[in-house]
């Protein structure tokens, strides 16, 4: 059982409120983006690179590494704010993103130091994940992997093929994680095509599911590090989010899934967490 | 037509492959219910733990072996030609080609191979779709000669590649001390002057017979095995185009985006002759055997040979 620190929840706490902020300025900046799914991200994205993953941002390469995918790519601002804040990039390039020859293309690519494959294609990464869970347990490496997905992304069909076989693999140390903000483009998830029900139909493929509350950093913090099961069945933590977290007028509104702030909107989106952040650190939260 | 003891060049394959991967267990092969088509019995049997079944599902297969790829295995994905070129092209695509990684996918009985199966088991749109992908090396081996040393040269190539084989045994280009192959590196299997005519997988001995009729004739063809469709050889091209006055294609593909077009962007950029582009039309061909259809459709020495004297009659007049 690990340890978890109130100190490290705090901290956690208040670098996803800054990487929000510097999602909502690159966005407005490259007058491009998806702002409501990465708003919704970005708790499981912090806990992960900051508290959960083996990684070494001076050796992105390093070869036990766990791997993470970001298969709903097009979060992508959420994916590099996260990166460059945790030091695989110098931060100047997220001024660039948008701009002509960035380094930094509208959804992941393995070129930008810390992502592992390219995505942006929905319903390709949970296979990715597959066969690099294969090749780790092919060598006894403990190393994870670990796959975020959008609910959306779940009416691809190619889905359902990797979960077959990541459990018919046994991949216990493939963990994946559905970001449930319950929007797609064109509106409700349940509306646009059933999802529902959701953890039985991933608990019918073989997995064992957990649900949770993905934007709450205390209960990401210890489902990753203390509740994985290592029971010879791959992991679907299914993250209930809101879309668009963290901005009163941006959340649960399908429209702000790749809607761009005006300059009023992003004022006032970073006077929210600007205030989240002034509480967090003066301990009156 | 040498066909005894020939063996496709899907079995070829796999019998190179296993030979090396006895001694490797980084070598994995990854199929999708295909290891009968593709004759993968032996390997599945005797080297399970270097084999990976995913069943009917050629999204999963791409993307399986992307992921397996990019975490250091040298990967085989091998099924039919037909479903890895349409139905997990987004795969191919996005997993291998455009992410880098250095998978190699084996598309077996391909083109036309499955004869009376029709549209749905031929693959003749498969060179046009995997040359459009950047960094994709397309293979198609001409015989099970060229197919051995293929392999051998993919197991040592950390590359996306496509190879397309057919599924029956073929008559024998080369034979053990003759057979050639680098990728990319065309082969010429005869010289000549008179005109040029060039093949890929299988149509490649019905060019070299239709060379060798010709010559009887009196008229030197020069034949190219073109076995690697991308990255093209250029320069074998840049020659047939200043030495030979006109230049013939064949392919078991549709004349939209095969090896005609290939050759023919070359050739109209760098120096303009006739040509005549040999291969499927653009349509649902009618049903018939393998090679039936090679005989309907004019793939055969005799309709290439017809070809040439039109062409070369042509360009005279």
């Amino acid at each position: 059982m690990n340890d978890i620190q109130n100190s490290d929840i705090l901290s956690l706490k208040i670098t996803a409120e800054k990487i929000r902020k510097k999602i909502l300025e690159v966005i407005f900046n490259a007058k491009s983006g998806h702002t409501g799914g990465s708003l919704s991200a970005v708790d499981i994205l912090t806990v992960l690179y900051f508290k959960v993953l083996n990684i070494d941002p001076g050796n992105p390469g390093m070869p036990g590494r766990d791997r993470f995918i970001m298969s709903k790519g097009h979060s992508v601002e959420a994916c590099y704010c996260v990166l460059a804040e945790r030091g695989f990039f110098p931060k100047e390039w997220l001024a660039t993103y948008g701009k002509f020859k960035s380094p930094l293309a509208g959804h992941p690519v393995n070129s930008v130091p810390g992502i592992e494959v390219n995505t942006g294609a929905l319903g390709h990464g949970l296979s990715i994940g597959t066969g690099m869970a294969i090749a780790a347990k092919m060598n006894n490496s403990p190393y994870r992997i670990y796959v975020l997905m959008g609910d959306g992304e779940q009416n691809e069909g190619s889905v359902y093929e990797a979960a077959m076989a990541a459990s018919h693999y046994k991949l216990d140390n493939l963990i994946a994680i559905t970001d449930r903000n319950r929007l797609q483009i064109s509106g409700n998830t349940e509306n646009v095509m059933k999802l529902e029900h959701l953890t039985e139909r991933w608990q019918a493929f073989g997995w064992n599911v957990i649900e949770t509350d993905g934007n709450c950093v205390e209960k990401l913090l210890d489902l990753f590090l203390n509740r994985i099961p290592g029971n010879g069945y791959p992991t679907m933590i299914i993250a209930g989010t809101v879309k668009g977290k963290g901005v009163s007028f941006i959340e649960n509104k399908a429209e702000w899934h790749h809607k761009v702030p005006t300059e009023k909107e992003l004022t006032l989106a970073i006077n929210e967490m600007d205030n989240r952040i002034f509480q967090l650190t003066s301990g009156t939260k | 037509m040498t066909i005894s003891n020939n063996i496709p060049c899907r079995q070829a394959f796999t019998e190179t492959l296993i030979a090396e991967a006895k001694n490797d267990k980084n070598i994995i092969v990854v199929t999708t219910d295909a290891r009968g088509s593709v004759t993968l019995g032996e390997f599945a049997g005797r080297l399970p733990e270097q084999f990976v079944e995913l069943g009917i599902a050629e999204q999963n297969g791409i993307g399986v072996s992307a992921g397996l790829a990019l975490s250091g295995k040298n990967v085989f994905v091998c099924g039919p030609a037909c479903f890895y070129s349409a139905r997990s092209l987004e795969q191919v695509k996005t997993d291998v080609a455009y992410s880098g990684a250095p998978v190699k996918i084996i598309g077996v009985s391909g083109g036309v191979s499955y004869g009376i199966l029709g549209a749905t088991h031929q693959s003749l749109h498969d060179i046009a779709v995997m040359r459009a992908l950047p960094g994709l090396t397309v293979i198609l081996p001409s015989d099970m000669h060229q197919t051995r040393l293929m392999t051998k040269e993919l197991l040592r190539y950390r590359h996306p590649v496509y190879v397309r084989m057919g599924r029956g045994a073929v008559p024998q280009v080369y034979n053990e001390t003759n057979a050639s192959f680098t990728i990319g590196r065309a082969n010429i299997l005869l010289d000549g002057e008179d005109l040029t005519i060039i093949g890929c997988g299988e149509t490649v001995y019905h060019c070299l017979e239709a060379g060798k009729k010709l010559k009887e004739k009196g008229i030197s063809a020069r034949i190219i095995d073109m076995h690697t469709l991308k990255p093209l050889d250029l320069e074998v091209i840049k020659k047939a185009a200043e030495e030979t006055p006109v230049i013939i294609t064949v392919e078991e593909h549709s004349i939209n985006g095969g090896l005609g077009a290939a050759v023919a962007l070359e050739v109209v950029q760098y120096k303009p002759v006739p040509m005549k582009i040999l291969g499927f039309p653009d349509e649902f061909l009618v049903h018939g055997k393998s090679a039936e259809l090679f005989e309907h459709y004019g793939l055969t020495s005799t309709n290439i040979i017809k070809e040439a004297y039109n062409l070369l009659h042509n360009k005279g007049s």
